[in-house]
Formats: C-alpha cells, sequence, structure tokens
C-alpha cells in the first residue's frame, strides 16, 4: 500500500504550550482516518500543519514524499473550521472562485454536491444559515480530485438529523482508491463507520491508534464508548 | 435515504456485515452463485469504509460462503451443503438467543415450548392467564 502521509516526530510550540508533541503516523492510500479528541487537543493544530498553513516546531511532514509547500498544497484539500468564503458571493461564484485556483476541481462533481445538499446556486454566501454555508464549505472541498483530504468537524453545525447526508456524500464522492482522508471531529457516533483506523489525541499526544474495528472488538464497545473512556 | 448507519457500532462492523450477507444468501435473497455487489457500491449503501468490506468479503471466502474471480468480482458460493451448513448454524443461533432471553426472565422448559407453539399457531402468544400478549 502506498503511504500518503508521513509525520515523524511533529511538534508544534505556541509561546510555552505546546500544541503538538511528538506525533509519528503514517497514513496510507484508501485510508480514512479519524482524528479525534476534545477541544484543546491539537486536532485542528495537526490538520494546519499538514495542509502547510503553519509550520512545525520540529519534525518533519511528508505528503506524497514531498514537504507541505505549493507542490503538496495542489494536491491537499483541507475543510477549515472557520469561514473562509466571501460573504458577497453567490454561491456559483463562490465555486467558480475556488476552483480557478485548483487543478484538480471536479465541476461536475461539485454540481452533484450541490443537488445533493439541496443549496441553491444564486443564494449569497452572506445569506445562508449556519448548516448551508457548513455544506457549501464541504462542497468545495469534496470537489477536489485531492489525494489528501482534511476535514476539520464537517459536522460541526450541522444538525442530527442532516448529518446522515454529510456522511453519505462523504461516502459517495471520496476516491477511495486514490487517496486518503483524516477527519477531525468530536461527534464520533455520526460519522464512527466511515472510519477504518483511529487516533485519539489528548494533550498533543497520541493516547490511542489502531483500527476501528480492532479496538471495538479489543474494549468491546463503539469508537464513541472508547473515546469516553480514554478521555474521562 | 436510510437513516445513518444500520450497524450497532458497539461490535466490529465487518462481522455484523458478514452477518448480514450470510442472512441474505440463507434467505435466497442473494442465490446462489450470484454475484455480490462491488466493494464499493457495498460501502456506499451501508455508508461504512470500503477496506470493512473489502474484511468482510475476504473473511467470507474463508469460511467458503463467496468465492472471487480475478477481475470479476466476488460470487456467492455454488455449494448448497455449505449454505445449509450455515443456515442451520444461522437457526441454532436464533434458538440459542430465543431461549436465553426466555430463561433469564425465569421461565422454564415447558413454558418455553408453550409459547412457541401458541405463537407458531396464533401469531401471538398467550400468558398462563389466558391474557393475549402481543
Amino acid at each position: 500500500m502506498n503511504s500518503i502521509l508521513e509525520l515523524e516526530g511533529l511538534k508544534k510550540r505556541y509561546g510555552s504550550i505546546w500544541a503538538l508533541n511528538g506525533i509519528d503516523l503514517r497514513v496510507d492510500e484508501g485510508e480514512v482516518l479519524g482524528l479525534l479528541g476534545p477541544n484543546g487537543s491539537g486536532k485542528t493544530t495537526m490538520l494546519k500543519l499538514i495542509a502547510g498553513l503553519a509550520r512545525p516546531t520540529d519534525g518533519r511532514i511528508l505528503i506524497n514524499g514531498q514537504k507541505p509547500g505549493p507542490l503538496s498544497k495542489a494536491h491537499t484539500a483541507m475543510l477549515p473550521d472557520v469561514d473562509h468564503i466571501y460573504r458577497w458571493m453567490t454561491v456559483r461564484q463562490a465555486i467558480d472562485y475556488v476552483s480557478s485556483f485548483y487543478e484538480d476541481f471536479d465541476h461536475d462533481k461539485a454540481r452533484r454536491l450541490i443537488e445533493l445538499m439541496n443549496i441553491e446556486m444564486d443564494m449569497k454566501v452572506g445569506h445562508l444559515s449556519r448548516g448551508m454555508s457548513e455544506r457549501l464549505k464541504l462542497v468545495l472541498t469534496m470537489s477536489r480530485n485531492a489525494e489528501l483530504i482534511l476535514l476539520d468537524e464537517p459536522l460541526g453545525g450541522i444538525d442530527p438529523t442532516s448529518r446522515d447526508k454529510i456522511v453519505y456524500a462523504i461516502a459517495t464522492e471520496y476516491r477511495w482508491e486514490h487517496s486518503a482522508m483524516i477527519i477531525a471531529t468530536h461527534l464520533v457516533r455520526d460519522i464512527e463507520s466511515l472510519f477504518d483506523k483511529v487516533l485519539f489525541l489528548k494533550s498533543g499526544q497520541i493516547a490511542l491508534y489502531g483500527s476501528a474495528d480492532e479496538l471495538r472488538e479489543k474494549y468491546n464497545g463503539s469508537v464513541e464508548d472508547i473515546f469516553k473512556e480514554v478521555f474521562a | 435515504m436510510t437513516a445513518r448507519s444500520v450497524f450497532d457500532e458497539s461490535t466490529p462492523i465487518y462481522i455484523q456485515i458478514m452477518d448480514m450477507i450470510k442472512q441474505r444468501i440463507c434467505a435466497g435473497q442473494l442465490s446462489r452463485g450470484e454475484k455480490l455487489p462491488s466493494v464499493r457500491d457495498m460501502a456506499i449503501e451501508l455508508r461504512v469504509n470500503p477496506n470493512t468490506v473489502q474484511r468482510a468479503y475476504q473473511e467470507l471466502e474463508r469460511e467458503e460462503m463467496v468465492f472471487t474471480q480475478r477481475g470479476m468480482g466476488t460470487f456467492v458460493s455454488k455449494d448448497k451443503d455449505k449454505i445449509d451448513a450455515v443456515r442451520k448454524e444461522l437457526a441454532s443461533r436464533l434458538a440459542q438467543q430465543f431461549v436465553d432471553g426466555m430463561f433469564s426472565l425465569g421461565f422454564a422448559k415447558e413454558q418455553i415450548k408453550h409459547y412457541v407453539e401458541t405463537y407458531l399457531e396464533n401469531g401471538h402468544t398467550t400468558g398462563p392467564d389466558g391474557k393475549e400478549r402481543r
């Protein structure tokens, strides 16, 4: 199996706080990794470092053998946990705008996802509800045929009844054979069936890592149950 | 679109997928020699990771319930005896679950038989007091 992402002794310090303190990890092609931990455990920091949006204090990141930079960014799609789309644009304009930055943007996929998510193309981004704007962000991220997809809290701001739609969208439009995906979340139950590996992050360090099904067998419970146990 | 995951996430999902496929085969919803959905289609239908489906298919192949043909896909076994054996295995598992449940409610062997018989006769059971229980 080809590795898409490799982390070696990854560390990040903000002032006197170590947000990440020595992470070693390998993510292979076809893998969906659940990055799990409470607020402030380092999930977003880890995704930012991988996406090249921040520099590590120490350690190494390789994406398809490349250090984070313009080359790796062209193959990495990140769903950020902040709003990053101009509010005055319509959904249609936002799609055109974002797609102009990325060669791997797939317009057909974007159209399918917009329809699946019931987003109105001519709405202004600033007029979308919180949940709709979260959906749009997901559409813009998933529409790229990127090798590495990073989703930071894709279910944040999505009401429980709509979460299945998001999970369905991820399942149908993710190119399993050619990419790897990391999903950071604390809403474990709604999405845990998609994970094949899970990593529990605690104060910037790996508290537990393994195959989701093997952990279910070992702990005799769901990943959500294990989450509660690890972070109790 | 169905509700979210059909699985009980507290036990390994690949085992539940195996059980589901075995049930479909034994119930005749999947016939002998029939092609199973591709790993990807099954993964999308069930909202699970394809690696999980792959694992379930591999384990079913080890148990000789399915076989793979290179480049063609995965197929239900053509071996009638094998399928009958698994059907019996599923039946005794169901019987065990039922009987265990009845014992834990404090019923004795004869009473359990009575419940099964009346249920088979009437489609509902009658308690010892003669009142119908649904």
